[in-house]
């Protein structure tokens, strides 16, 4: 029986070690990164084609959601808000609901599974058929070549893809109640701008964006470097990608809220 | 595919996003009609703000012509000290009356600027003497019940 605990113990202390040895590889993989991102900046053709992958291709599943988000926002808001007879107020619901939260965070979910988990599979499959091993023996380093420009490619289409998913949210709000419903035109725009400030909403909102963009592709990118390279491995780095990083960009949005939004007004 | 057609694309892409940002700049928030011009700072003591919050509007005949930064407790005079940051292109005389009132019946306070007569004009820093503190409903109520009790003790002497 003691021979069990012992044996139990012994598990935990092992998984523990092994994440937190996990953890600083992670961190040394993302300080490399930033390291060797000089040559990817320099040739920055790598960083557009990435663009292309990453943003453009993403902008279908952002734009499609943002809308609907919003039609669904303003239906609701219009439901409970009838009630008290402050329908107008429906502009101002919509528009910080969406800049401040649903934004950045749905925006930055989306873009998890979607790029994410490509740019890990990528990766890990270029592993798992020796393309990274070929690239270091012709003397090309893997991470400059193809990590970091899918890294900054990554984190320069998170903000345009969560900017561009709040405004058609807003204007699929300004569809459902405006258009649909009859909500007074002039009263849901001026409304909504008193209402949101460009320093302390959209740029708080930004901030956001910005972080998550850096945390989902460091996380999409390492996963995928480190993914065993196995078909299995490769699988199973993609699952982790997306479960990390949702997880990841919902603690940090608790948090960075926690920040930007407590007391105030 | 062609190098110049994912130019292209991520231009577009890019152009977009930027103007998304524009719109949620100047559309949804307050860029268009709140300009980051310059202002200055008035103080006003008021007995009771209610409910007066930081980042509430200052409006003059309606205007929105600046904002409240900072609500401090003088703990000398037991008051409220209010400093606003007003539009340097409305000047107002020195004897502004400033009184803290409510837009609707249930909405958000703000502080109106009534302009006095007075040649001279506020100067950044300077406090407003005149000031008329916000209306508690639960104050006007328990005055007006008082009002009515001792209306019907007169009519019964």
């Amino acid at each position: 029986m003691p021979r069990r605990i012992a044996l139990g113990i012994r598990g935990v202390g092992h998984r523990v070690i092994d994440s937190v040895w996990r953890l600083g590889r992670a961190s040394r993989f993302f300080m490399l990164t930033l390291l060797k991102s000089g040559i990817s900046l320099r040739r920055f053709h790598l960083i557009i084609r990435e663009i292309y992958f990453t943003g453009v291709l993403s902008l279908i599943i952002i734009v499609v959601s943002g809308l609907f988000v919003g039609m669904v926002l303003g239906l609701q808001g219009y439901e409970t808000l009838q009630k008290y007879g402050s329908e107008s107020a429906v502009g101002t619901l919509v528009a910080l609901s969406l800049v401040r939260e649903l934004g950045p965070v749905v925006a930055a979910l989306l873009f998890a599974s979607r790029a994410g988990s490509a740019i890990t599979a990528e990766i890990g499959l270029m592993k798992a058929t020796e393309q990274l091993a070929a690239m270091e023996m012709m003397a090309v380093d893997p991470i400059a070549r193809v990590v970091a420009p899918r890294f900054w490619a990554g984190v320069i289409s998170m903000p345009f893809l969560a900017a561009m998913f709040s405004a058609v949210g807003i204007f699929g709000g300004y569809l459902v109640t405006v258009v649909l419903i009859g909500v007074d035109e002039g009263s849901f725009w001026s409304q909504m701008q008193n209402a949101v400030d460009f320093r302390y909403d959209i740029v708080n909102g930004v901030i956001k964006t910005c972080v998550f963009g850096v945390a989902v592709t460091a996380i999409a990118v390492f996963e995928g470097y480190d993914a065993p390279p196995t078909a299995e491995g490769v699988s199973g780095a993609t699952t982790r990608t997306v479960v990390t990083s949702s997880l990841a960009i919902l603690g940090l949005d608790f948090v960075l809220t926690a920040f930007m939004f407590r007391g105030m007004s | 595919m062609q190098r110049t057609t994912m130019d292209l694309w991520v231009g577009l892409f890019v152009t977009a996003g930027i103007g998304a940002l524009l719109v949620l700049a100047l559309k949804v928030g307050n860029m268009g009609t709140y300009s980051a011009a310059q202002s200055y700072t008035l103080m006003g003591n008021f007995e009771n703000i209610g409910g007066l919050k930081p980042r509430a509007p200052v409006k003059s005949a309606g205007v929105v012509v600046g904002r409240v930064v900072d609500i401090q407790f003088n703990p000398e005079t037991f008051d409220a000290v209010v400093t606003m940051s007003i539009d340097s292109r409305y000047q107002f005389p020195k004897d502004t009356f400033a009184s803290i009132l409510t837009s609707g019946l249930l909405g958000e306070q703000y502080i109106g600027l009534a302009a006095g007569g007075d040649e001279v004009t506020l100067k950044s820093g300077d406090k407003v003497m005149k000031t008329n503190s916000a209306m508690v409903l639960e104050e006007m109520i328990g005055r007006f019940l008082f009002n009515k009790a001792s209306e019907g003790d007169g009519d019964k002497n």
